[in-house]
């Protein structure tokens, strides 16, 4: 909301610089966005008056005007349309600043113009400048501008928090700042108006809690044709509204003053009793905004006999709105519940002045002072007949604000100090609140009762808010937490994901935070047998239904780098992926949330160096990578065809017989949807799976020496490295340690169906050496075995 | 015996000026070879008189042992030189760049929630994490933002359906813990939300945040001040960083306070585009947690009290290494991001 600090000023003045006030008050928790000037800096620029305009000789679309400053009659030229005789303007002479813009003598196709006559937008008013800006008939020639409009003003910004709706008036601002100064608010007087006609309007409450007060009036024979007086609309200006008419501008000032929203209406087009209720299956509304709105259930109406004729506490009907031509009007200052305006106009994507006061509380107190106050404003404008004022109440329906009970050690448990029972009952005071010891407590126990205005004070936490909030955070105590230590736990079966992520930066690979949000078309070619999770609402449809797996976001990623130069890509990523586990409706418990890793791969093997081979990098490389990741124990890759992968180049990762992940080429579909230039290997892994480590229980290394063997064999193509080593440790008997596929070669002098593979067979026994007889006895075994069941052919 | 002592001291003389490994072996012919001056007089000894003979060959034995010393000597020095000198024509340059793999880079938002989490880890903070789709009831009810509170507004929401959505804070994550475990406790939970704003500069759809939650029967809004100034300064390496505290509202917290530091980039000097010279950023919201949240929670709130407070690792990380926009952090440039090796 935004204030003009004069206005703060006449209700409360307090010997502090703008600086220092609007200090204090982000320090009350009222938090400034922002100070402006009420206007630009000017000088030299005064109230002058047009006493003729001429054409001017070489050009149709500017005048020649003479203008009087008060002193003299200077000669301007001036291209303004409504520049006239008689009209008064602001007028900058010869050397006048507007900010940093001097005003200096100048000839203006062929003729001299001493001075400029000023739109809204030149003097920094506002972003009008369809023509001079209009001063009142009676401004006085000659005054300095800045003292006619009372330009020596900021326009301060507060950024209210939903709690402290007591703020958006400048009454709540006036009391705040009289509070933080312990100065007394000087309230404008607010008489009684004395009803000179009769005339009423019936009223009918029958919505319960959400309207329990309604304030009418009638007023008859207002003349709307005079606009409103300068004040009026220059504060109206600076709290960023635009004047309309007085009834509009009284209606709004009054709700920037007082807090109060208030509506007024054609009397002439209201037809009998006014019922404030709820709408029902089926009405309509047509809206001062000119759009019409099919009513949802259970919005607040206002109504006549004829229906629907405003949405309660957001915006009037267009058929009982005022118009220029309105002579008799009826004026509404009512009391509308927060829960019964909260959301609505969200619902109907409207955000109205009213609506947002209404659905954060009014003061329930304050609709007949209201009233008074737009009355008196009104008729001193635009003249009129006032009717009577007409409360028009259910008292069982009010708020009912409830006696808090303060206690002064909760007060010191809360805060962390002790407050003396003074400063309280001063700090209660100065609030406003009545409060009473509670005599039957041993210690010291207030009841609190705040007023119709602080209607957010409902528990002990609300005073013990309030009490802080006046003695200031900042004066408050700063001590280390105490507790019991406590163990935290601690597991050696898992890795933690921040290890991990550092060794996946230590490969080479950087790590990419994708949105969890992607485009559910691109992912389909990726996952298309997962149901993901669709958003009602979502950015756009690059971002509609969340992740089902990481890669998509990361070939994005990649993309982005693609077409910046980068080629050598390594890009890392955890998070969560998303899908509905079971078909019917989508609720809370069946959708799935797991935690991913996944990599992806392209470019280079190594950078480019004078010393590095220039291979691009290839399966091998990210299974390696994998495999240096996950620890080699029990890890099993196996061939396998996924969507979305190039056939013969992906494969599942298996830790025993669980499925981990999956790696693999992308295919050329993939590579086509998401713009891929050069070939991609992409890896996805559950995480908590990855992290899982087994503690280590050691065997005693053996203290006999090592014999190797290789064995250099033709096996059909189709057989795989890993059915090979199976058959070895098979039939190698147990002294075999390890074995070593070091070579595998296709091509000349190895017929097209076959492939020649190296391995070397490592033999140890744990308490003794072995023989010869026994190595051989193994080798033969091993090189039957493969005969067999391989078919391979032992090459020497 | 002058002619001997003549003889070594030209000898000696010769090898300690040699220069080459060739002149070595010269030299050792010279003296001590089959012809040598040296073995001649040892050949010679045959014409000295018996009685002389010994001490007269024990003389030029010694002489011989110190020359073929000598030489040996010399002959080592002269070796390492030479090989010095073969391997210095072999010099590699050792400004070429090395072999192999380079390296990755962690991204910024983990390492500022790696120091977060290392810092509350330190004073005994728990780390739990929680689901990223939500219901309506952890992510608003349990905060005691029932439908339609105002400060929903605050919180643009994407849903998946009417009473399941994405999290806009972390907080459900602490509800969901003080409805499982007993008090007291002290935990963080960081993790990604979301909320309906498109990206520009300072906002994206998905960001981090880190809150905190202490649940005691001792805890303080003093204590709150405590441990947050604690870690704004421990986080950003400065002991004397002004921390303030600023009354606001949450729906979770009474009382509530946003905290500023500050700014780290002017350091209060003014005319300055990161706090638009207000000398104030703000970096968190806090306060001490609602009675009424934790009695939804099944806590007695009479009992114990709590503090909670939160923070957006991306601001953190935008203040500590100087990025300008929150974009880069899913743009995911590897010129960006290699920054952070």
């Amino acid at each position: 909301m935004k204030f003009s600090e004069q206005w703060l000023r006449e209700w409360v003045n307090p010997a502090l610089t703008t600086e220092e006030l609007v200090h204090q008050i982000t320090m009350a928790g009222l938090e400034v966005d922002g100070v402006e000037p009420a206007a630009a800096s000017l000088s030299q620029v005064v109230v002058g008056e047009i006493l003729e305009t001429d054409a001017h000789p070489n050009a149709d679309k500017l005048k020649v005007c003479r203008v009087d400053s008060g002193t003299e009659t200077h000669q301007v030229v001036c291209g303004a349309p409504n520049a006239r005789p008689g009209l008064k303007v602001p007028f900058a002479m010869v050397g006048a600043k507007l900010d940093d813009f001097k005003i200096k003598k100048a000839k203006l196709r062929g003729v001299e113009s001493f001075g400029m006559l000023c739109s809204e937008r030149e003097l920094g008013l506002s972003d009008q400048h369809e023509g001079l800006m209009e001063l009142a008939e009676t401004a006085p020639v000659g005054t300095d501008i800045n003292t006619y409009l009372g330009l020596d003003d900021s326009i301060v910004e507060v950024d209210l928090t939903p709690n402290r709706s007591d703020c958006l008036g400048i009454i709540g601002l006036a009391r705040e700042t009289g509070l933080m100064n312990n100065l007394d608010v000087c309230m404008p007087v607010i008489a009684p108006i004395e009803p000179v006609i009769d005339d009423t309007i019936s009223v009918e409450l029958s919505a319960g809690t959400a309207c329990p007060r309604f304030v009418g009036r009638v007023i008859k024979n207002v003349d709307l044709s005079a606009p409103s007086p300068l004040w009026l609309v220059e504060k109206l200006r600076r709290s960023g509204i635009r004047s309309i008419d007085p009834v509009v501008d009284v209606t709004n000032y009054v709700m920037l003053e007082l807090n109060q929203p208030m509506h007024a209406y054609d009397l002439n087009a209201l037809k009998g009793t006014i019922r404030v209720r709820g709408s029902r299956g089926g009405e309509s509304l047509d809206l001062l905004n000119g759009q019409t709105v099919e009513l949802l259930d259970e919005t607040l109406l206002i109504t006549d006999d004829s229906g629907p004729i405003g949405m309660a506490g957001v915006m009037g009907g267009s058929g009982t709105a005022v118009k220029p031509e309105t002579h008799n009007i009826f004026l509404e200052a009512a009391f509308f519940a927060p829960v019964a305006i909260a959301g609505r106009a969200r619902a109907y994507a409207m955000h109205t002045d009213a609506g947002h006061r209404f659905e954060r509380g009014v003061d329930f107190m304050g609709q007949s002072r209201a009233m008074e106050r737009a009355t008196a404003l009104l008729l001193s404008i635009s003249g009129g007949e006032p009717g009577p004022l007409v409360d028009t109440v259910k008292e069982d329906d009010l708020p009912v604000l409830p006696k808090v009970t303060l206690r002064a050690a909760r007060i010191e448990r809360v805060l962390g100090m002790a407050i003396s029972e003074a400063d309280v009952e001063n700090i209660l005071k100065r609030l406003d609140f009545e409060f009473a010891v509670d005599p039957a407590e041993s210690e010291k126990v207030w009841q609190v009762s705040s007023p119709s205005h602080r209607f957010d004070i409902n528990i002990e936490a609300d005073l013990i808010e309030e009490i802080s909030r006046i003695i200031g955070y900042d004066n408050l105590p700063v001590t280390r937490p105490t507790a019991e230590l406590m163990m935290l736990e601690s597991t050696e079966q898992a890795v933690s994901v921040k290890s991990l992520k550092a060794q996946l930066a230590s490969r080479g690979y950087s790590e990419a935070i994708t949105y969890s949000f992607v485009d559910d078309q691109k992912q389909r070619l990726l996952t298309p047998q997962v149901a993901p999770v669709a958003l009602k609402n979502p950015l756009s449809s690059e971002m509609n239904v969340m992740r089902t797996t990481l890669c998509g976001g990361l070939l994005n990623a990649l993309v982005h780098n693609q077409n910046r130069q980068q080629q050598d890509v390594r890009l890392f990523e955890t998070g969560l992926v998303f899908e509905q586990n079971s078909s019917g409706s989508l609720n809370f418990d069946n959708i799935e949330q797991k935690n991913r890793l996944a990599l992806v791969l392209s470019g280079r093997r190594l950078p480019e160096g004078w010393a590095n081979a220039q291979a691009s990098a290839d399966f091998f490389d990210l299974k390696g990578d994998l495999e240096f990741l996950l620890g080699a124990q029990g890890l099993s890759f196996e061939a396998c065809d996924l969507p979305g992968m190039q056939v013969g180049q992906c494969a599942t990762v298996l830790m025993g017989v669980e499925v981990l992940g999956y790696l693999g080429l992308v295919n050329r579909g993939v590579a086509q949807a998401f713009d891929l230039r050069n070939p991609v290997l992409i890896a996805e892994i559950d995480l908590a799976m990855a992290m899982r480590r087994s503690v280590p229980r050691v065997v005693e290394v053996s203290k006999f020496p090592e014999v190797r063997r290789d064995l250099a064999m033709l096996v059909d193509r189709a057989v795989s490295a890993s059915e090979i080593q199976n058959v070895i440790y098979a039939h190698a008997g147990s002294a075999l340690l390890h074995l070593k596929l070091f070579d595998v070669y296709t091509g000349k002098g190895v017929e097209t169906i076959q492939k020649s593979i190296g391995i070397g067979l490592t033999f140890q026994h744990p308490s003794r050496t072995l023989t010869d007889d026994e190595i051989s006895t193994a080798m033969a075994e091993v090189v039957a075995a493969l005969e067999t069941k391989l078919k391979a052919q032992l090459r020497n | 015996m002058s002619e001997l002592e003549t003889l070594k001291a030209q000898a000696l003389a010769a090898v300690s000026a040699a220069s080459q490994l060739s002149d070595i072996e010269t030299l050792r012919v010279r003296y001590l070879g089959k012809k040598g001056e040296i073995t001649a007089l040892l050949k010679g000894l045959g014409q000295v008189s018996q009685e002389d003979r010994p001490k007269m060959g024990a003389l030029i034995n010694a002489v011989k042992a110190e020359v073929d010393d000598a030489i040996v000597e010399r002959r080592q020095v002269l070796e390492v030189e030479a090989e010095d000198q073969s391997a210095a024509a072999n010099a590699i340059d050792v400004t070429l760049p090395g072999r192999g793999t380079g390296r990755g880079a962690l991204h910024p938002v983990t390492l500022v929630l790696d120091r977060i989490e290392a810092f509350f880890k330190s004073v005994g903070f728990d780390t739990v994490y929680g689901p990223e789709i939500e219901d309506d009831y952890h992510n608003f009810e349990a905060l005691n933002l029932p439908e339609h509170h105002p400060a929903r507004a605050m919180h643009d929401t994407f849903y998946i359906t009417d009473s399941v959505l994405l999290r806009t804070h972390t907080s459900p994550v602490q509800v969901r813990t003080m409805e499982s475990r007993e008090p007291p406790f002290r935990i963080i939970c960081p993790g990604k939300t979301y909320r309906v704003d498109p990206p520009d500069p300072s906002h994206l759809p998905m960001f981090h945040q880190v809150e905190g939650l202490m649940v005691d029967e001792t805890c303080s809004f003093a204590d709150l001040k405590g441990i947050i100034t604690e870690f704004l300064r421990v986080f950003f390496e400065r002991d004397d960083l002004k921390v303030r505290f600023r009354p606001s509202y949450f729906p979770f917290t009474e009382p509530s306070a946003e905290v500023d530091v500050q700014c780290v980039h002017c350091l209060g000097k003014g005319h300055c585009r990161v706090c638009s010279s207000t000398g104030w950023l703000e970096v968190m919201g806090s306060g001490m947690v609602h009675p009424r949240v934790l009695e939804m929670s099944g806590i007695d709130s009479e009992r114990f009290l709590g503090f909670a407070f939160g923070m957006g690792p991306e601001r953190l990380a935008m203040l500590r290494y100087g990025v300008s926009d929150m974009r880069h952090f899913v743009d995911n440039d590897l010129r960006f991001l290699e920054q952070f090796r």
